[in-house]
């Protein structure tokens, strides 16, 4: 499916081609990046997350270079509907990408923190498998903006909840850890941390998929989003018995 | 012309040699005059001369036949007979052809989608970048894959014949050396792990019973059930942990066969009778006898809905009936068939749901031993759909029971 209807003026296609090649490799960038954040923080590799940390200036120039050229486009060409919304949504698409880098490079900064002392694997099963599930989303989101396929974005809401549902768990699974031992406060904390990053990381998600649904149809997404985080409500089960 | 005369005879030097030589042996027998064999002997050679002359214009008259097919072979055609996934694509990076291969692997390559936009990876951009650019007139790079599961490639680009501004792309898959590295450290890890705990106790049991319990009959033989009940609990984990890792080493590529998914869940409902029996459980049906053909492997989803119509026998022992029903449904815009295993027992509480398909995740490690699970078989459930483009749905309310719907594409 062509990404763009033919202008008089090949230039502006180009122009409009290039913002879509530069959001696709700040995506892929992004998902490099929470990937091997991660994967440092699994297998307690500093190096690893000192490169994620170094790769985040990566994203930063990305945004500012697909705003520039934006306004560029849009005083130049003074697009109009689909034109004007493909601009304006790389804009927002760029800024989400950006958090998601930065949200990746705070979970490589406690890799350290975390990892300081030797933990038990199981206590990074949850987070990964969590990162896994808004990895899955942001892969499905930013496949959905090259195919442009939006009939297919129903499972982003479906994801959406899960990915509430499994940081909900994982809160519940830490605070107990911690109650067992206190030795485990520290870890668990930072954890907790990496675990509402890595959730904002599918929020993000989400809110590309909604600006994709907007570019291609001109309509918002319809809404019906209750807000999956019930950790507001969550308390540690039974008190603690020694004082 | 005579050069060619010369390498016709080369070409038949052997033959030749030989007739030569045979001449010569019967001379030599018969004791004949010289003239005789020299004659004999140019005879022999005129005739391969002749000879090879008409094999030769047959041979040139084949390969210029050939040239012409060829060149009037569809490039789609030689694409689609390559078994690695191929990829033609323009100076704009767009996609021209993508062979089946690269289809079944990818998913969606129609012609006009935009490469950079589909492999996002960033050594991926810099390949592309660089054939297109033409600072290389071919490169390649290994190019790893995360989700939904773990795949490596090697892949080259490079240009197409000479001015045809067409490009291609070719993925050589390498995830066989990196799955079997994987599986042995996840084998072993969980082995170690998850073995330690039966051993130990096993361990403790036959210390006992060589010091303190020497010679108590009663306790002796409650140690010895206690210890034939790990033991048999480390042959179900050895075998659990084989399953995945066996289902981890297959290619993730949807299976090819169809299968008939009502005749496969009237099979697990028969093999699951007497369990459900002891347990006091029924097992209903709740859909048609007819056959309903799906794309998939019977094997294995016959090992996904055992374990899901085992776990309702098991844990939902309380609610006395497991319904096993079939409904049509969609997911997207794809038809899907939806296969439902409800128990009616004590249920799961909501934190536990999302997280139950992980490995060795219990809800609760004391009814998960005494029930004889293991922790892998809804990881096991998990691997297969995912191999299968299909998925798994809990849905639970705490003491009206769960149920396990396997949403599978239905073409």
């Amino acid at each position: 499916m062509p990404m763009q209807t033919m202008h008089i003026v090949s230039a502006y296609d180009e122009e409009l081609a290039y913002l879509a090649r530069r959001i696709a490799a700040m995506g892929g960038h992004a998902e490099r990046m929470v990937e091997q954040s991660i994967a440092a923080l699994v297998n307690a590799d500093a190096g690893l997350a000192q490169k994620v940390i170094a790769d985040d200036a990566v994203l930063d120039d990305g945004q500012r270079e697909i705003d520039d050229k934006a306004i560029v486009v849009i005083a130049r060409r003074q697009p109009m509907a689909t034109d004007l919304r493909e601009i304006i949504g790389a804009i927002r698409i760029s800024a989400d990408l950006e958090r998601v880098g930065d949200l990746a490079k705070n979970v490589a900064k406690r890799v350290v923190a975390v990892t300081e002392a030797r933990q038990p694997t199981s206590l990074f099963r949850g987070i990964e498998a969590l990162a896994e599930l808004a990895l899955t989303q942001l892969k499905d989101v930013l496949d959905i903006y090259a195919t442009r396929a939006v009939d297919r974005i129903g499972f982003v809401r479906d994801r959406d909840d899960q990915i509430d549902a499994m940081y909900t768990s994982l809160f519940r699974e830490l605070l107990t850890y911690m109650m067992e031992d206190p030795r485990n406060i520290t870890p668990c904390t930072h954890l907790l941390f990496c675990a509402k990053n890595v959730e904002r990381i599918g929020d993000h998600a989400t809110n590309i998929a909604e600006t994709i649904y907007h570019i291609a149809t001109g309509e918002q997404m319809p809404v019906e989003r209750p807000k999956g985080d019930k950790t507001d409500r969550v308390t540690a089960p039974g008190t603690i018995a020694s004082n | 012309m005579i050069e060619a005369l010369w390498r016709k005879l080369w070409r038949h030097r052997r033959l030749l040699t030989a007739g030569i030589v045979a001449i010569l042996v019967a001379h030599a027998l018969a004791g004949s005059s010289l003239v005789v064999p020299v004659g004999l002997s140019l005879l022999l050679v005129a005739s391969v001369l002749v000879v090879g002359d008409g094999e030769n214009q047959n041979g040139e008259g084949a390969g210029a036949a050939m040239a012409d097919d060829l060149q009037r072979l569809p490039a789609e055609h030689l694409a689609q007979a390559v078994t690695d996934p191929l990829i033609l694509f323009d100076r704009t990076a767009t996609v021209v052809h993508a062979n089946a291969a690269a289809i079944a692997t990818f998913g969606s390559l129609a012609p006009g989608l935009s490469l950079p936009l589909k492999f996002r990876a960033p050594e991926m951009q810099v390949l592309l970048d660089n054939v297109l650019s033409g600072s290389v007139g071919a490169d390649s790079i290994d190019y790893a894959e995360k989700l939904p599961v773990e795949r490596l490639y090697r892949v080259s680009a490079s240009t197409v014949g000479h001015g045809s501004g067409l490009y291609v792309l070719i993925f050589k898959d390498q995830s066989e050396a990196r799955r079997i590295d994987r599986m042995r450290a996840d084998f072993i890890a969980n082995a170690s792990h998850e073995l330690r705990t039966p051993l130990a106790s096993i361990s403790g049991f036959i210390e006992t019973l060589r010091g303190p319990a020497r010679n108590d009959a009663a306790a002796r033989d409650k140690f010895l059930q206690i210890m034939q009940n790990q033991t048999g609990r480390m042959a179900r984990l050895i075998d659990d942990l084989l399953s995945l890792s066996r289902l981890e080493m297959k290619p993730y590529l949807r299976p090819g066969s169809r299968v008939d998914l009502t005749g496969t869940l009237k099979a697990v409902i028969d093999t699951l009778t007497p369990l459900a029996k002891d347990n006091g459980v029924v097992i209903e049906r709740e859909f048609p006898d007819e056959p309903t053909e799906i794309p998939g492997d019977r094997d294995e989803l016959f090992q996904v809905f055992e374990n899901l119509v085992e776990n309702a026998c098991k844990y939902g022992q309380s609610g006395g009936r497991v319904v096993v029903s079939v409904t049509p449904g969609h997911d997207g815009p794809e038809p899907t068939v939806d296969v439902t295993v409800r128990d009616f027992g004590p249920g799961i509480a909501e934190e536990h749901i999302p997280r139950v398909t992980e490995r060795f995740y219990r809800i609760d490690a004391e009814s998960s031993r005494a029930q004889k699970g293991t922790g892998l078989g809804l990881a096991i459930v998990k691997h297969i759909l995912t191999r299968h483009h299909g998925r798994l749905s809990i849905a639970s309310e705490p003491g009206k029971g769960a149920a396990f719907t396997v949403h599978l594409p239905a073409n």
